[in-house]
């Protein structure tokens, strides 16, 4: 899923300081499922920011809504009839969903509520991790399934290098070397002696480097 | 011959052969170069020019290099992966060698986030060894990464780095078979402290017969004081400082620290002489250039054979 983290407070009301008519706009996406855009959170922001408002003796109209997704136009649609009405739109969706929102409704003033973060998955309940960087062409299989583009904090594809040390990476402690994963891992394979071969240079145009991509599929377009 | 660089010839030769390393400035103080240079000069066969060490912006290593030249000395061009894609790595290959360098290091580098910019964006188009593979095709092969050929090819000695104290160990001796497969011609280890698991490793090269493909240069670096030692032991990552080495120089009178220090290197430097395996040393006297010669001469190595 997409994760994302939340802006900080003083952030957000600093972007709608002028502005009296609000609507805190979740999705039922990726941020649902990491707990930082979905309809809970959105009852959240709204309070948190309707009380800030207050105490500043600001407008504290603050309303809530949450659609299905923000980065489908079709769900996008149901706010047809409400935006305009609005001084201010802060998606808590991925960047996806303030970018959608702001192109259907240009006159409409349309906020991010988080930072998005990165593509993972939950380690444990509250604790989330990075594993890939959709670098177009997947490669993990190699690597005993552990991505190095995405979790080595240099991409290195003939890892490790030599900060590595006591299995973390030389970044920090708090970060582990995926390399020290990756070897330990295709030894437990019997496979170690693939990592013997020098991996050749990454084709990245596939990634972000060849230019923001786009996917049609003709079967599917109408 | 690769390139003909005294460092090759000199260890092509069979000499126990010496290189040394400078930090250009933080500034474009071509002078302050010159000075760490002449304590150099004519003691080592070759001057690692570092390139943005620890990601803190300093005078290019290729510039450097070229005021080495001009002084009479021979420079080991350092690149790293971090700061440039191929385009760039490639270009200044080019431009380097166009300007007589004719060793060049291939690393992946520090990651910015301790160096002086941590805000920076990172590159990491190719890693060490696809800058070495990468490098090797352009000597060997006259062209480019892309095929194309080359309006004059480059003739350098390859060398990379290897830090046999980083994890997982048992990988080590692996990664630098990869390393001479993609093209090292040399390796310079990370400064050695624990001779024991250095000794492990070494043993482990010349049982896969790594040392008769590539020439092995042990990294050794003087303690300064019981401060740097201990700054090393905990904060620089993958360096591994045995506490005898701390203890001895605790032992002694703080103004005696930084001779026991060189004691110890030179006691190193005799140790890692009589290890099979081991083609030379690489003495990185960092900040410390002016203290080189009493090591290398200390562990008998003065005056330098002509080749
Ligand atoms: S190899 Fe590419 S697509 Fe696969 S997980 Fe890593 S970054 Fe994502
Ligand atoms: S320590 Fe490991 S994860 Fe970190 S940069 Fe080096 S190889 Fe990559």
């Amino acid at each position: 899923m997409i994760v994302g983290d939340s802006k900080p407070l003083e952030e957000i009301l600093e972007m709608i300081k002028d502005r009296p008519k609000v609507l805190v706009l979740g999705c039922r996406g990726c941020v649902t499922v990491c707990n930082v855009g979905g309809e809970k959170e959105v009852g959240i922001l709204a309070t948190t920011l309707r009380i800030a408002r207050k105490k500043a003796g600001l407008p504290p109209t603050i309303d809530e809504r949450t659609l299905e997704r923000q980065c489908d136009p079709e769900y996008v649609e149901e706010l047809a009839e409400v935006a305009e009405g609005y001084d201010a739109i802060i998606s808590i969706a991925c960047g996806v969903g303030p970018q959608f929102v702001s192109e259907r409704y240009p006159t409409v003033r349309v906020f991010p509520g988080i930072n998005t973060t990165f593509i993972g998955g939950a380690l444990e309940h509250g604790v989330w991790g990075e594993r890939c960087q959709s670098c177009g062409n997947c490669l993990v299989h190699n690597f005993g399934g552990l991505c190095p583009i995405a979790r080595c904090s240099k991409s290195l594809m003939n890892g490790p290098c030599g900060g590595s040390a006591n299995k973390k990476c030389e970044i920090s402690p708090e970060v582990d070397c995926v390399w020290h994963l990756i070897v330990e891992k295709m030894e437990k394979m019997g496979r170690l002696q693939e990592l013997a071969q020098v991996w050749p240079v990454k084709n990245w145009s596939t990634s972000r480097d060849g230019g923001p991509r786009k996917r049609v599929r003709e079967d599917l377009k109408q | 011959m690769k390139s003909g660089s005294n460092l090759e010839k000199m260890l092509s030769a069979g000499h126990f052969a010496v290189t040394g390393e400078l930090g250009p400035p933080r500034g474009n103080n071509a002078e302050e170069v010159r000075h760490k240079a002449k304590h150099l000069k004519g003691i080592v066969e070759s001057v690692n020019i570092t390139d943005n060490q620890t990601a803190v912006v300093r005078m290019a290593s290729w510039a450097a290099c070229k005021i080495l030249i001009d002084e009479g000395l021979e420079p080991n061009l350092q690149m790293v992966a971090r700061d440039r894609n191929r385009i760039a790595l490639q270009s200044d290959l080019l431009g380097a060698t166009a300007l007589g360098i004719k060793n060049v290091l291939c690393l992946s580098g520090d990651h910015q986030r301790f160096g002086d910019h941590p805000e920076g964006k990172n590159v990491y188009d190719l890693d060490s060894l696809q800058l070495l593979d990468t490098f090797r095709k352009m000597r060997d092969e006259k062209t480019f990464l892309n095929g194309k050929e080359l309006d004059g090819a480059p003739e350098i000695f390859l060398g990379a780095a290897e830090n046999p104290f980083a994890d997982p160990f048992d990988f080590r001796p692996i990664r630098m078979a990869k390393k001479i497969a993609a093209g090292a011609n040399f390796i310079q280890t990370q400064c050695i402290y624990n001779m024991p698991k250095f000794r492990e490793f070494v043993k482990r090269i010349v049982d896969m017969g790594l040392h008769e493909k590539c020439y092995l240069l042990a990294g050794v670096t003087p303690l300064k004081s019981v401060g740097m030692a201990n700054y090393m032991a905990k904060f620089v990552p993958g360096m591994d400082v045995p506490d005898t080495f701390i203890k001895r120089l605790k032992g002694v009178d703080k103004k005696e620290q930084a001779a026991e220090g060189i004691k110890i290197a030179i006691e190193q430097i005799h140790e890692l002489k009589e290890m099979k395996g081991v083609a030379g040393v690489h003495v990185m006297a960092i900040e410390w250039e002016h203290r080189a010669k009493e090591i290398i001469e200390g562990a008998g190595l003065l005056p330098r054979p002509q080749v």
